[in-house]
């Protein structure tokens, strides 16, 4: 199996100028916890500066991430931070992305922890590789270090000196443990960092290059298609392979339980072949849940955690209360799943575009009965997931069907409605707000619960693969888990952060799952942030004051006010005109209280007689701390934007007695071009020497938000319940 | 064996005529712009031009298609010299995840070579078939305003 050595030969390195130890080519955690200061970012559980950054003896830098490219434009900035530390041209730095023969062990991409973790770690790591050359060149001309500079590669000295890196770098200089600090290059001197640099990966996506794992072919690759039950939970009763089997082409029908797939030589009749044997498959399906899914989680029983009990003089004045509920959500992967993978000489490799590819390692190898340092698992993008959808299960699925069809590579590709009816849904949830003003219009009191269930079923486990659950000796899944604060799952941006003096606020976690569930961008922020920002609004209206004035006479936080000020000043919100059937809407929220400020304004016009929503201007002002690429922020938070859009105003997954029913985009519609906003201006707060925050998940609560208070503006209704449809809004209007 | 005439280039592929276009630019032609969505017409992400026209390549049998001028994405240019629609889409930053790009372009040059001035609400409903899951939108009328700008409509 290719390693780290063999891919640094390959790539043209002439000689490798420092030896690697085996501690090095064991990328897990090998970390000095426990030992020391703790170390930034990933540095921490990765702390050797070689797991990171590689220089050859002739200059080519590679740099190393464990995080994976999804869309998000993380490959970019990540090459930013790294070209700006090393003091080189951003062109001068090749990056590697998440694969377990190669690159640091960081998890999953998620969380939009990316720049935290990785950002932070090679932003430390760069700046100690240029403090170790700068000492190297130092000790070589006896100089001292501070009066020698780094730049473009070089090292030059007092008397004009000159070594490039590739010179400096001896022995074992950069196999050396990270330190707490390095001396960064500071944010006035950034000549890369904080600049809007273009991303590197766009021009093959505009061209036909080879961008995506479905994009791979292998030499000798042959093509396969899995059957899959109506949805989860669904089991083979009985199943007619003859005709499929005869069919040209069809090289295997794997049969393992209830997990079937056909392999063949061509695409096309991988599917005719697929479509045959579905046609003759009986399956088994549990009942679904009752159409009132709320009532039903409900019944289910939860257990019960106080994440916030603050006590005081409280209660007392004008009171409220308010229930809101989100349905679930499709992650909805413009393109189907996809993954490709080779069993040859007892070693199985996988490309895949999931979110972590040593979890998905550890899962594959639990599912195929290998040891995991058999197995490798790399990261090639797809089609963007918005977190954990389908990718996981092909690359499952894949590893699957390679083991029992060795030495060709093969491609594994979803069908749409497989796609719609299996990945792992974005959870149904609940919640309940209640308050009390005081006399002068200020919150005295707060209470919220929120239910839900677990917001990850992510692998690390055969049982969370699809492919797990469907062999005919199962993998059990591990038990739910709700993901603890202060990051929190279903209670993500439950603990308000407005200063209250008087608050109590319950966790609800229901472990029962009546459909498959797992984690969608922002989790359960979406709907924490959308009831929070709703309710504010409604004490707002209460107060008989301003919803931006409001929120800011209960922010404490200078950089949430300055956001919820730009946000208004931006949309101008004070010198806003009313006209009939038009609403303006407000909301903020530090996503998971700690990580990225973030405030949207927008306004709406209202069509009574369509019950139709149409989003106009829409501002959003974001502090992601620095800011490494500007557009990348705002590229994210246009997108979150519109897609919460789409979440709250149409969507939510269906079903009837025996089965998932939204099973393609007739019947699980998403946003359209005609609906989607006039415009969206992003103005990024930049924090120039602050840690890096993350953008991904900052604007899905505050854009539903927004747009259900930019409703209640527009037409005096305040909808709590998600989705907005016309049908509901029409309705409403009626009664 | 099916004759197809692809970004000006003949090519003879043998497989099933039942072949959609899709499968047989992607696999036997080595062609990844367009891209398997839904198998549906619902999602535009396969979208390409035959004889102008913007079609699902995931719909259209391979047969239909013989002495028709298709393009795709690879027909606009490429990395190096990248055509307008191309040049457009980068200098925009019009992509997330970019899976449903090379649709969204193929769909705004039909449009574009028939009404090179089309406005902007026209634009809108001109990409109505295409959907964009990471909320791009924005970016991508920009783009193909941009677009209209470097062929020289505007």
């Amino acid at each position: 199996m290719p390693g780290r050595r063999e891919f640094l030969a390959g790539g043209g390195a002439l000689v490798l100028a420092f030896s690697l130890s085996p501690r090095a080519w064991a990328q897990e955690a090998h970390g000095d916890a426990g030992k020391g200061p703790k170390l930034p970012g990933s540095l921490s559980k990765t702390p050797l500066l070689d797991s990171w950054i590689r220089i050859a003896a002739d200059g080519s830098i590679t740099v190393f991430t464990g995080k994976c490219e999804l869309g998000q434009g993380v490959r970019t900035a990540l090459q930013q931070i790294a070209a700006e530390q090393l003091a080189v041209a951003f062109e001068r730095v090749a990056m590697v992305t998440a694969d377990t023969a190669l690159t640091p062990n960081e998890g999953f991409t998620s969380g939009s922890n990316s720049l935290k973790d990785s950002g932070t770690a090679i932003l430390n790591a760069a700046a100690q590789v240029r403090e170790i050359l700068l000492a190297e060149a130092a000790r070589r001309w006896n100089a001292a270090p501070g009066d020698l500079s780094a730049r473009d590669g070089f090292v030059t000295g007092p008397g004009a000196q000159r070594l490039g890196y590739g010179d400096l770098v001896a022995g074992q200089s950069l196999h050396v443990q990270a330190k707490p600090q390095s001396p960064l290059v500071p944010a006035s001197a950034h000549r890369v960092m904080g600049k809007a640099v273009a991303r590197v990966d766009i021009p093959a996506k505009v061209t036909g290059g080879e961008a995506y794992v479905h994009d791979l072919r292998l030499p000798g690759m042959v093509h396969a298609r899995v059957v899959r039950p109506p949805q989860p939970g669904a089991t083979l009763r009985s199943l007619g392979t003859a005709p499929a089997a005869a069919m040209p082409g069809v090289l295997k029908i794997v049969h393992d339980g209830s997990f079937v797939a056909v392999v063949a030589e061509k695409e096309f009749q991988a599917v005719q072949a697929m479509r045959a044997l579905q046609d003759r498959a009986q399956w088994d399906s549990p009942p679904m849940p009752p159409a009132d899914i709320h009532a039903h989680l409900a019944s289910l029983g939860s257990d019960d955690t106080v994440i916030l009990d603050r006590t005081g003089q409280g209660g007392g004045g004008t009171s409220h209360e308010a229930a809101y509920r989100r349905p679930y959500h499709l992650h909805g992967a413009i393109g189907p799943a996809c993954a490709v993978a080779l069993f040859k000489d007892g070693e199985l490799t996988v490309w895949s575009h999931a979110q972590g590819m040593f979890p998905l390692r550890d899962a594959v190898a639990e599912l195929v009965g290998l040891p995991k340092e058999k197995v490798r698992c790399i990261h090639r993008e797809g089609s963007g997931c918005y977190g954990h959808n389908g990718a996981d299960d092909a690359g499952g699925d894949a590893a699957l069907i390679a083991r029992g069809f060795p030495n060709r590579p093969v491609r594994v590709q979803w069908m749409r409605e497989q796609e719609h009816s299996w990945e792992p849904f974005g959870p149904a949830m609940y919640s309940r707000s209640r308050a009390t003003l005081d006399s002068g219009g200020n919150i005295a009191s707060w209470e919220y619960d929120v239910w839900s269930n677990t917001h990850s079923t992510r692998p690390g486990n055969a049982g969370s693969l699809a492919a797990g659950m469907l062999v005919a000796k199962p993998f059990k899944p591990p038990p739910p888990r709700p993901i603890p604060q202060p990051e929190g799952g279903g209670d993500r941006n439950a603990i308000p952060i407005y200063r209250v003096p008087v608050a109590r606020v319950t966790s609800h976690f229901i472990p029962r799952m009546p459909l498959r569930v797992s984690a969608l961008r922002a989790l359960g922020a979406y709907m924490n942030v959308f009831s929070l920002e709703s309710f504010m609004d409604e004490l707002s209206l209460l107060a008989r004051a301003d919803p931006v004035e409001f929120r800011l006479r209960h922010l404490d936080d200078p950089r949430a006010v300055d956001v919820v000020r730009s946000s208004a000043r931006g949309f101008g919100w004070d010198a806003w005109k009313r006209t009939p059937g038009h609403g303006r809407g407000f909301a903020f929220a530090r996503y998971k209280n700690l990580a990225a400020y973030c405030a949207v304004a927008m306004e709406v016009e209202v069509i009574r007689e369509s019950g139709e929503i149409r989003v106009g201007r829409v501002h959003c002002a974001i502090d992601s701390g620095e800011a490494v690429n500007p557009d990348g922020i705002r590229n994210q938070a246009e997108g979150g934007v519109v897609q919460s859009l789409s979440w709250t105003l149409r969507e939510a997954v269906t079903w009837d007695e025996k089965k998932i029913t939204s099973r393609d985009w007739g019947r699980y519609p998403m946003i359209r071009f005609p609906h989607v906003p006039r415009s969206i201006d992003v103005e990024v707060l930049d924090r120039p020497g602050q840690p890096f925050l993350g953008t991904g998940e900052a604007t899905q609560g505050p854009a539903a938000a927004a747009l259900a208070n930019a409703l209640c503006d527009a037409a005096g209704v305040r909808i709590r319940d998600i989705p907005f449809t016309a049908d509901r809004l029409k309705a409403v209007f009626r009664s | 064996m099916i004759r197809l005439q692809v970004n000006g280039k003949a090519h003879e592929v043998d497989v099933d005529p039942a072949t959609p276009l899709l499968y047989v630019l992607r696999n036997e032609l080595a062609l990844n712009a367009a891209k398997f969505g839904c198998g549906l017409g619902q999602c535009g992400s396969c979208t390409v031009m035959a004889d102008g026209e913007a079609i699902y390549s995931c719909l259209t049998p391979v047969s239909a298609l013989e002495g028709r001028h298709i393009v795709t994405v690879e027909g606009l240019g490429s990395a190096e010299r990248p055509g307008p629609m191309q040049r457009a889409f980068i200098e925009a930053q019009a992509a997330q995840c970019g899976y449903c790009i090379p649709g969204m372009m193929m769909r705004a040059q039909a449009l574009l070579e028939k009404k090179p001035r089309a406005s902007a609400d026209e634009i809108r409903e001109a990409l109505e078939p295409n959907l964009c899951r990471c909320g791009t939108h924005m970016r991508i009328l920009r783009a193909v305003a941009r677009a209209q700008e470097l062929m020289g409509a505007k």
